[in-house]
């Protein structure tokens, strides 16, 4: 009964540790203008004007669809790219195998930052800049040491054997690959994906570097850019709104898949 | 996927044709693997070592957008500006400081998160859960909400420490970006160190309690040896990821009070000064140390280090 206590205790700490500064802006989205400085945790006047606000202005609607645009393309390439790579390098034997997973690694580890200028003048003439697939480039690249990696790190697992078995037993090539191997490695890939989806969703410096309108501005972005701008008298209440509308879908893949995002963040790790 | 068909043919031939079977299987595969790997090969090293190498290329040039006739090359004098100007170099010290102090605060506390995830017996999917929030959360949003919660009025944290504004004042401003930092990416440390915690034996962690090992002659001498790999490559992974901080500076304090990192310089030269050839040399020396950090790292861990040991493990 005590150690039970003990660990209560622990896991208390733990949750409140980790929801605090969550709730906090959660709090400051529902507060009244009124009582937005007052500094209470809890909310004394409940409202929901500033989500109404955020949702009539071009601004926040135009970044959301961006956001929204911009990761789901990028997790599905990196996602189909890394999907290849990563059977490749689980499966078969060529060479230059080792050398693909030393440059992923190297560009798992590459700072973004030493990007940014030469991206910004190449896409400045290419036409590239402020545009949805001038994000997409770099997040394709940075997500796919992250896809190979996780993606690697599952397809070991599969018991490959079990498609030579059910070719023996009368399956084609191609219901073998679909009956067997396809549904098992199918929560690899979902996993990657979410794990890629929410590295494009969280990106700042690529955003805030390469874009320079709402054309193809993110919502991270965009949130920078409510303060002080003079269509809201106090952009605190606006801000926090849209920053809880762009944490709904981080809880819901959390809520959802919490083993899963957690098997395929540990997978990668230890073994390379 | 049609792709299994070419796989090496084994078995039961008789040893002559097995070996003729074989290389032709082998060329087929080695085939397959390159052009299986070739998008994404392709992908990663156009859109990096191209520009790096442009980034280079420019770093040796005089060349402001805001007066593009005056572009000229000049070798290594935008190195010599960077190198001698103190922005620079209160940069890179602020940049190390929030680099040490976040890594190494991470990791006790992600070992203690990782012990608690691991461990525990009440409520695992519940601590689990909470623990991936900061992990996903974006880091803009959790900066935006540490910075109202540090602003005198309307933070429930301003006044904790007495009257006055800890954004604005440097020393403080630095521990509230540290915090935010380490709020952020513990659980992340946590996961990795997660892994190889998983990968100490039971049996192992038992028999030393039964020789009456106590609770820290465990931690350390039967769980740290066989987690070294797992902490390796957390530290690895977090110092270099640590070193290219940006998003919460940029939000919390926007680099006033000299609370600026090398990232935040070198954004601030290249956007709002439209300098490309500072900010491009700026790129390249970020570049060097990043490189020349893990370099050391690598080599100092060898074979520990992730990637090195993939080869025998088909």
């Amino acid at each position: 009964m005590n150690t039970k206590l003990r660990w209560g205790l622990l896991d208390a700490v733990v949750v409140v540790f980790a929801l605090v500064p969550v709730l906090w802006v959660m709090s400051l989205s529902f507060k009244t203008a009124a009582t937005l400085t007052d500094g209470n945790f809890i909310p004394r006047d409940w409202t929901l004007d500033n989500y109404k606000l955020i949702f009539q202005t071009d601004q926040f609607v135009r970044a959301l669809i961006n956001s929204i645009g911009i990761a789901l393309i990028s997790t599905v390439i990196a996602v189909v790219l890394g999907t290849m790579a990563a059977y490749a390098i689980s499966r078969l034997d060529f060479p230059g195998k080792s050398l693909l997973v030393g440059v992923s690694l190297l560009i798992a580890m590459f700072p973004q930052v030493s990007l940014v200028s030469p991206l910004f003048n190449i896409e400045r003439q290419t036409g590239l800049f402020d545009t949805w697939p001038g994000l997409i480039l770099p997040y394709i690249t940075f997500a796919l040491p992250l896809a190979i990696y996780t993606l690697s790190a599952f397809f070991k697992q599969i018991p490959w054997d079990l498609e030579k078995a059910a070719k023996m037993d009368g399956a084609t090539q191609g219901e073998a690959f679909r009956k067997v191997i396809a549904p098992l490695a199918a929560p690899g890939v979902f996993t990657t994906a979410i794990l890629v989806f929410i590295f494009c969703w969280n990106d700042f410096l690529f955003a805030i570097s390469l874009t320079s309108t709402e054309q193809s501005r993110t919502v991270p972005v965009a949130l920078s850019f409510f303060t002080g701008a003079s269509q809201f008298e106090d952009p605190t209440g606006a801000i926090s709104a849209a920053a809880v509308v762009i944490t709904i879908p981080i809880i819901l893949f959390v809520l959802f898949f919490q083993k899963r995002i957690v098997a395929g963040l540990t997978s990668g790790a230890v073994k390379g | 996927m049609t792709i299994q068909q070419e796989r090496p043919a084994v078995s039961d031939k008789p040893p002559a044709r097995k070996k003729a079977v074989l290389s032709e299987g082998k060329r087929q595969e080695r085939k397959l693997g390159l052009l299986l790997c070739a998008p994404a090969a392709l992908v990663m090293v156009a859109v990096t070592a191209y520009p790096i190498l442009y980034s280079f290329w420019l770093s040796l040039q005089r060349y402001d957008l805001k007066f593009p006739d005056q572009r000229e090359f000049v070798w290594f004098e935008n190195y010599a500006t960077v190198l001698t100007n103190s922005y620079w170099w209160t940069a890179f010290g602020v940049t190390m400081l929030i680099t040490v102090v976040s890594v190494v605060v991470e990791l006790v506390l992600g070992m203690g998160l990782a012990m608690i995830m691991h461990r525990t017996i009440v409520g695992r999917g519940l601590v689990r859960t909470s623990a991936l929030i900061p992990y996903g959360i974006v880091t803009v949003v959790a900066a935006f909400s540490w910075r109202y919660a540090w602003t005198p009025g309307t933070g429930y944290l301003a006044n904790i420490f007495g009257d006055g504004a800890p954004l604005t004042e440097r020393a403080s401003a630095l521990a509230i970006v540290i915090l935010a930092e380490i709020w952020k990416t513990t659980p992340f440390m946590a996961l990795l160190l997660m892994a190889g915690l998983a990968l100490v034996p039971e049996d192992l962690l038992k028999a030393a309690s039964m020789d009456g090992a106590s609770g820290w002659q465990r931690f350390t001498k039967v769980m740290l040896p066989v987690m070294k790999p797992a902490i390796l490559v957390a530290l690895l992974f977090r110092t270099l990821d640590a070193l290219r901080v940006f998003d919460n500076i940029y939000v919390l304090t926007a680099g006033a009070n000299e609370t600026s990192s090398v990232s935040m310089i070198a954004y601030n030269n290249l956007i709002k000064g439209l300098n490309l050839g500072i900010g491009s040399t700026m790129s390249v020396l970020i570049f060097l140390t990043v490189a020349i950090i893990a370099f050391i790292f690598v080599k100092a861990f060898g074979t520990a280090a992730p990637g090195s040991s993939d080869d025998g493990r088909r």
